[in-house]
């Protein structure tokens, strides 16, 4: 079930038009009066990457549309994808006129393959209409194509540096910061990165104005957001909500009001309970890049937290200490708390290490693994602490 | 290790999943004047742009603990052991991996650091299997002096009580016991980016990964080239050198037996790191001492034999030149390579085996030297060879596989029974209660321990070529070296560049000294020509020289190039003392080089005793009947297979 979207009310190939007729610096200042933020969960400004990409040196660049949508209870690029792909190619498009770039790489998750064929018709057809190709858009001397590329079903090459790394053909491990793609990424050109429904919202801000969309949403966070609600509700599915909605409008209108408590943010975001429902989505408060998942009354938390533990040991990519390892202590002390061995102190080491990994692993995967387990240990004292050794009745 | 600006194309035959995560320096900032101030601790630092946090920190001596930087690899950023705190940033960050290029503000050992660092060893320690007191590091592991710089005093997250891994002992050069692993990747990135062989890789994810072979093959199995640099690299104990100390001990306990040794030129310039001596400090004369006192009936000079290759091999040249210039033989291949470096051999056999024509047929001086101790020396003295051990002292693990090769028994025995790196024989001499730098010294036994100082320069990359150069220059234009290049020394060809080309130009020619008249006629056919000669050392480099001549480049037209596998050539062998850092090869090669001038005799065909062995025992001169019997070999076109 859906709310009714903007991307069904807005025309392919409007933004697109708009943006060949105004040209680079025009297209920059756009979006920097519309304020977008990226969407796929960090929430980096738009026009600073953007101006960032045109301001980079180089013989080529590159625009690359992260549909890799690894975070688990995220589902929404899928649906932008598979019903709006020409408003995406339009903003990748859009992004290559505004950074100078000649190649626009789409990196469709592994298990998106179904919908490969239907791109690759869009993107014949965008061809056809001139809007790809030589002198794309009527724009003469820009020659913008795009190619598709499958990922093989790594979390973590969802992480734009890892995804680049792929691309080139190398195991999908996040690179050190800085360089950043803008200025060094795919093939050592520079390179920007965008999520899909960033995109997507760039082609709809060129089509609709850039006021329309900084009116929505709160000043930090402006626009509307694609949110992927899943769980313990009774009408899952991706909703289109201004961002600064808080997460009680959110769980009415999916019918979950008797929620225990929603994570946001996927794996990686963090467990919000109950008590503080009335926090807003936003990147200022809770931030994330469009997963919900909605926990009823009757679940065990250390099953949540389990559950989000073993998806990281699996999809850790092995290369920093305190990810690679961490990860590992953090699930066997859930382990342990299920088995009522972990003492208390041991739990303390552990929250202790969680903040490590959140400060000292290299890319955001290990940064934000331990997100989840601190936060319920932090928030379900009675569901946690009440299991740790020499607590149990 | 710096590469020749000429920036000659290499294929890409090794995989590249680590590299190209270099911290990029932009050109000339310092001429620019692109300096910025940072400060760190408190101390405000001017720095080149692009500086890593790590160097600006090192140069003001604030010390930052690390694990998988090295100075001699590509950045990998993975221990996390050097994070540090920048002021207005959320996260820590990795200093060896952060390159300055804004005005910063650092802390280097905040709460928040100290703790993550305590952490970060905790967990490698909660995986790493192994006992210090049974380990060939200890007191040389980087991961135990870092345990014991943040006080580590109880295992936090548990420690393994049995092992996970098999420890793999297939290979004569490398045992690898994973074990002991702490996934720095420096062995990787040794065997990509420095030496382009690509034997190992990490394989599977999350704390499933591991550095594995292709296929998980045992080492033996793959191209591995035995080099050894990963050896040297690794900060733990979990990659060592196939150790057999204890073999050679009970030969020496074993009165039957008359045990040899032959000890090369690099291994004295290192072995006093071992014992807390500055790099570059010579130990030739008290190593012979200790040696004895170890129990070795005869301490030989490796040098010797170095000065036969050098007869041997630039006879087998002038040969090659004579064929093709004079007989017009256009199936001579040219340039020749040398051939003493086991690695570069083995680096030859499986990438490039197209090209092993070019190969020099002259053996190693090690298996030269193996080959006569059990022949002319045995003879000599009246002992049966079959008593004879004959052990070999080298900078080198791949040493190891080359006495180990089915075709080296020339003497009707194995050659040279065991290969001993620098770093085992300290042990065996720490084990017999000697403290190396307090023996008196002590001069090589008879009857090879007459060596030039060519014969010393071998350890240093360059150092065949000077050799090779000094006795050209004498033999065929029949003036001394000293008139060409002040006292002999060849300076062109020294020096750690990656790789080097020179021409000497030929342009009078003398008589034909009397060894060679039954060879060629007469040196008319060289007047006026150039020599062009190369020198290259890491196989990285050979590769791109390699590229360069199937191109047609500039190498091509070279007639003798000098190859080692070792980056620094023997005297960063992989069978040297560690750490090995830039600054340290050239430390020993400072010590190599002291030592050849230290010598009254400096040119390989001058030395005496090898004239006497022509004389006596190979009567039918360089390139011979007996010699090509016992001093030259052939080689395998392995390609992909072993
Ligand atoms: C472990 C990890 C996984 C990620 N997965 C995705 C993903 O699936 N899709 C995505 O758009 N961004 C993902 N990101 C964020 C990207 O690194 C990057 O910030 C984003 O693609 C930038 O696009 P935006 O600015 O338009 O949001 C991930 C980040 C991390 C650390
Ligand atoms: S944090 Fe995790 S996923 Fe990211 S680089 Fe480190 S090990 Fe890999
Ligand atoms: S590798 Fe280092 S820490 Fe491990 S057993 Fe050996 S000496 Fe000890
Ligand atoms: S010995 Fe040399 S070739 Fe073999 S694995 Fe080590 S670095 Fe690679
Ligand atoms: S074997 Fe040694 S060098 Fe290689 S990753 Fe392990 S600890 Fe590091
Ligand atoms: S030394 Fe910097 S991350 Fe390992």
């Amino acid at each position: 079930m859906s709310t009714e979207l903007t991307f069904s009310q807005v025309d392919p190939y409007a933004g697109l038009k708009a943006a060949a007729g105004i040209g680079r610096a025009d297209i920059l200042a756009t979006m920097k009066t519309a304020n977008i933020r990226g969407r796929g969960g960090a929430g980096f400004p738009v026009s600073v990457k953007w101006n960032l990409a045109a301001a980079a040196v180089g013989p080529e660049k590159f625009i690359v549309c992260n549909a890799d949508e690894g975070e688990p209870g995220t589902f929404k690029d899928r649906l932008v994808l598979s019903e709006h792909a020409d408003l995406v190619f339009d903003g990748m498009t859009i992004a290559a006129i505004a950074a100078g770039a000649q190649k626009g790489i789409l990196y469709l998750r592994g298990e998106y393959v179904y919908m490969l064929n239907d791109l690759e018709t869009v993107l014949a057809r965008r061809r056809e209409d001139g809007m790809l190709g030589q002198n794309s858009a009527g724009r003469i001397g820009f020659d913008f194509d795009v190619e598709i590329r499958l990922g093989s079903g790594a979390y973590v090459c969802g992480e734009e540096t890892a995804l680049i790394e792929s691309l080139e053909g190398h195991r999908g491990e996040p690179r050190n910061r800085p360089p950043f793609p803008v200025d060094t990424g795919y093939l050592g050109r520079p390179t920007v990165v965008n999520n899909v429904e960033t995109l997507a919202w760039a082609a709809c801000i060129l089509a609709r104005g850039a006021e329309w969309f900084n009116r929505i949403g709160t000043e930090q966070s402006a626009g509307p957001k694609l949110l992927s609600i899943s769980g313990d509700c009774e009408n899952p599915g991706v909703y289109e909500f201004p961002l600064g909605v808080s997460i009680t409008e959110v769980l009415k209108v999916v019918g979950a009001e008797d929620a225990k408590a929603v994570q946001i943010g996927g794996a990686s975001g963090q467990c919000v309970p109950a008590g503080n429902f009335e926090r807003k989505i936003a990147f200022e408060d809770v931030a994330t890049g469009g997963s919900i998942i909605v926990f009823g009354p009757g679940r065990d938390m250390l099953d949540v937290a389990r559950n989000f533990m073993e998806f990281f040991v699996d999809e850790s990519c092995g290369q920093c200490t305190p990810c690679r390892e961490g990860n590992e202590k953090l699930l066997e002390g859930i382990e342990m708390l299920a088995a009522g061995t972990c003492s208390m102190k041991y739990l303390r080491e552990l929250c202790s290490l969680g903040k490590t990994m959140q400060v000292a692993s290299k890319c955001g995967l290990g940064q934000s693994s331990p997100n989840a387990f601190l936060s319920i240990v932090e928030h379900f004292p009675d569901e946690i602490l009440g299991r740790a050794e020499g607590t149990v009745a | 290790m710096t590469d020749n600006p000429k920036d000659i194309k290499s294929s890409d035959r090794a995989p590249k999943a680590q590299r190209g995560q270099v911290v990029q320096k932009p050109d000339g900032v310092d001429a620019i004047g692109a300096k910025i101030t940072v400060n760190i601790d408190g101390q405000d630092i001017k720095v080149p742009m692009g500086t890593t946090i790590l160097e600006a920190a090192r140069k003001f001596g604030i010390r930052i603990p690390t694990l998988c930087h090295h100075d001699d690899l590509c950045v990998a950023g993975v221990c996390r052991v050097c994070v540090v705190e920048i002021e207005g940033q959320r996260a820590l960050q990795a200093s060896c991996a952060y390159p300055i290029t804004s005005p910063l503000k650092i802390k280097t050992h905040t709460p928040q650091v100290r703790r993550a660092r305590r952490h970060i060893i905790d967990l490698l320690l909660s995986k790493h299997y192994g006992e210090c007191y049974t380990c060939f590091r200890n007191n040389n592991c980087e991961l135990q002096s870092l345990a014991k710089e943040y006080g580590v005093d109880f295992f936090r997250f548990g420690h393994p009580e049995k092992p996970m891994y098999e420890k793999d002992n297939s290979s004569y050069a490398v045992v690898r016991d994973m074990n002991k692993c702490v996934l720095c990747r420096r062995c990787v990135r040794t065997c990509i980016d420095l030496q382009e062989v690509g034997v190992l890789e990490a394989a599977h994810r999350s704390s499933d990964t591991r550095i594995e072979t292709f296929l998980d093959k045992p080492l033996s199995d793959v191209v591995c080239i035995n080099c050894g640099q990963c050896i040297n690299r690794c900060p733990t104990g979990a990659l060592t050198a196939n150790d057999p100390t204890d073999e050679v001990w009970a030969a020496i306990d074993d009165p039957t037996k008359h045990v040899t040794i032959q000890t090369a030129p690099s291994p004295r310039a290192g072995i006093g790191e071992c014992f807390g001596l500055e790099p570059g400090t010579p130990m030739t004369f008290e190593m012979n001492t200790a040696l004895r006192r170890c129990g070795f009936d005869k301490v030989f000079d490796t040098n010797f034999t170095a000065d036969l290759t050098i007869i041997e091999e630039g006879t087998e040249l002038l040969l090659r030149l004579y064929k093709a210039l004079v007989e017009k033989d256009e199936t001579v291949a040219l340039p020749q390579f040398t051939s003493c470096s086991p690695g570069w051999v083995k680096f030859m056999e499986h990438f490039y085996p197209e090209m092993l024509p070019n190969m020099s047929s002259a053996k190693s001086p090690q298996q030269m030297f193996g080959a006569l101790i059990k022949t002319f020396y045995a003879e000599q003295q009246g002992i049966d060879p079959s008593n004879i051990v004959s052990v070999a002292l080298m900078p080198c693990s791949a040493k190891k596989f080359e006495c180990n090769r089915p075709e080296m028994t020339d003497s009707g025995f194995k050659d040279v029974d065991y290969g001993l790196t620098t770093r085992e024989m300290a042990k065996m001499i720490s084990e017999a209660g000697i403290h190396l730098p307090d023996m008196p010294k002590s001069d090589f036994d008879a009857p090879f321990g007459t060596a030039t100082g060519s014969g010393v320069i071998f350890g240093a990359t360059g150092g065949v070529m000077e050799a090779a150069l000094r006795s050209v220059i004498e033999l065929v234009c029949g003036v001394r070296a000293e008139d060409l290049f002040e006292h002999a020394n060849i300076i062109p060809v020294r020096g750690f560049e990656g790789t080097r080309l020179v021409e000497l130009p030929i342009e009078n020619v003398g008589p034909v000294p009397d060894v060679f008249k039954k060879l060629v006629p007469n040196w008319d056919w060289l007047k006026g020509a150039t020599l062009k000669v190369g020198v290259c050392h890491g196989t990285a480099n050979a590769k791109k020289v390699l590229d360069d001549i199937k191109n047609g480049g500039e190498f091509s037209k070279c007639h003798f190039i000098e190859f080692m596998a070792c980056p620094g050539g023997c005297l960063g062998g992989g069978g040297q003392p560690i750490p090995t850092t830039p600054e340290i090869r050239a430390a020993r090669a400072e010590a190599i080089y002291a030592e050849d001038r230290s010598y009254g005799v400096r040119k390989s065909h001058e030395n005496p005793v090898i004239w006497e062995l022509y004389e006596k025992f190979l009567t039918d001169g360089p390139c011979g009947h007996i010699s090509h019997k016992l001093l030259h070999t052939q080689y395998t076109a392995r390609g992909k297979y072993i």
